[in-house]
């Protein structure tokens, strides 16, 4: 007699204020609402990665089509040896503040570089970067060439800096001012350095009036991922062509 | 026009929920800096508020009254995730305009506002009528703010330049208040004016009568 329908109709002829009425309605609507979320997020979470992995590399599609270099490959590299490795471990780590000049907070172990190789001769190389700037977290892509000195190229494609001011690192008319500069002087010391006014040397980049505390997080963040903490192993061992 | 039904045609214009009641301004501050971004707003909220409005009147006699702004809730905020998700696969660069707002949309007076005055109350259809009909006069206001923020602010209209800025070699000198959220509120007071001008039974009374407020 007591089918599943005849049960859900005496379910519903309870009274509102009865106990069973008001734990039952409260379960099925959770059931129901959680059905057409689950059922969305499931679906269309392909399309959403892939939008968001789209939006993360969109500083690095940019710089390729602005050079016009072939696809570059990704490569794994354990940051604290600069050794590729097969696959990123996923392990992130705090950092010790006095360590952390660029205010990152963590720093994964296996990072994502992009090399793009004529035969065996490393042309191009691209870095992922990120740091603190005046009021938000900055994210780009640093493009050195061959020589591991040279800068190529560099894209700031996320950030939320003051409109008018901070924002102008994502113009090309600023970052085209990154190109030939060098990143470090002959004993290896890393210089490069956002100034305030006009440029001087080679390892100075022409800073952007009312945005000097935005142009001194873009120093320490390059200075930061050029250095031991960052992809200094790495690119060390690039300079050597030791590419194991 | 006579002939479309009134839950549909009062909140449009008369009745609007922003400009009668002040609900729902939170997000007319933030998004309409310009007309695209007010327009997927808008859409973003006309879709949850019928939604919404349509399945809490459909179950409106079997909601127990102890929990029922539970279930609307819950009802609403599955139905704000569920667009939100739709935004982020279909049209990624506008969600990220948009951030957050979209999900704020579950805190809008305007949807819990009409679930609990309107849809507890009304048959489905009815109830489907008054939630277009708030959302789109939601969305007229939004729109108008928004096309006075983007043409004043940015001399643009949809991203199109339409004045010419004087960084481009024009005549015209963006208004750079009118990107920033107190010129919604300066829009939207003017709007509100209008609107009481033409329906003055609109206007509350002063709480504090003039002549007591000025001795004190």
């Amino acid at each position: 007699m007591s089918s599943p329908l005849t049960w859900w109709r005496s379910f519903l002829a309870l009274p509102n204020d009865h106990p069973g009425k008001i734990i039952g309605m409260a379960f099925t609507v959770a059931a129901i609402a959680s059905f057409f979320v689950s059922l969305t997020a499931v679906t269309l979470q392909p399309l959403r990665d892939a939008n968001r992995e789209r939006a993360s590399k969109a500083g690095m599609l940019t710089i390729i089509e602005q050079l016009g270099v072939k696809a570059p490959e990704a490569r794994f590299v354990e940051l604290s040896s600069g050794k590729y490795v097969k696959k990123d471990s996923g392990i992130w780590r705090q950092v010790p503040p006095s360590r952390d000049p660029a205010r990152i907070g963590q720093l994964e172990d296996v990072a994502t570089v992009y090399e793009v190789r004529n035969g065996e001769a490393l042309s191009l190389v691209i870095l992922p970067v990120r740091g603190k700037g005046y009021k938000s977290t900055l994210k780009g892509f640093l493009a050195l060439e061959g020589d591991i000195n040279t800068v190529a190229a560099v894209k700031f494609h996320d950030h939320d800096e003051t409109p008018g001011f901070g924002a102008k690192i994502e113009n090309d008319s600023w970052t085209e001012r990154w190109q030939g500069r060098e990143v470090a002087d002959n004993n290896g010391t890393i210089r490069i350095e956002v100034v305030k006014g006009r440029a001087k040397g080679i390892h100075e980049v022409d800073g952007i009036s009312g945005a000097t505390r935005t142009g001194g997080g873009i120093s320490k963040l390059m200075r930061f991922w050029l250095g031991p903490d960052g992809y200094g192993p790495y690119l060390d061992r690039l300079r050597r062509g030791d590419a194991s | 026009m006579n002939k479309l039904p009134l839950p549909l045609m009062e909140p449009i214009m008369a009745n609007n929920p922003v400009t009668l009641h002040v609900l729902g301004i939170c997000s007319a501050l933030a998004v309409t800096t310009s007309v695209s971004t007010s327009l997927v707003m808008s859409g973003a909220l006309i879709f949850v508020l019928t939604l919404s409005n349509v399945s809490i009147s459909l179950i409106r006699n079997h909601i127990p009254p102890t929990i029922r702004l539970i279930i609307q809730i819950t009802i609403i905020a599955s139905l704000v995730i569920v667009v939100d998700q739709l935004l982020q696969a279909y049209w990624f660069s506008m969600s990220k305009r948009l951030s957050v707002f979209v999900g704020l949309i579950v805190t809008n007076c305007i949807v819990l506002g009409r679930a609990e005055a309107y849809a507890m109350k009304n048959p489905p259809l009815r109830s489907f009528q008054d939630g277009l009909g708030n959302g789109l006069g939601y969305s007229l206001i939004l729109v108008i703010v928004g096309t006075f923020r983007e043409l004043l602010g940015a001399g643009t209209l949809f991203g199109a330049p339409i004045f010419i800025t004087e960084s481009d070699g024009g005549w015209f000198t963006p208004i750079g208040l009118m990107s920033l959220p107190p010129s919604a509120f300066f829009l939207l007071g003017l709007v509100v004016w209008w609107v009481r001008n033409r329906h003055p039974e609109q206007v509350e009374p002063a709480q504090v009568p003039a002549e007591e407020g000025a001795q004190k």
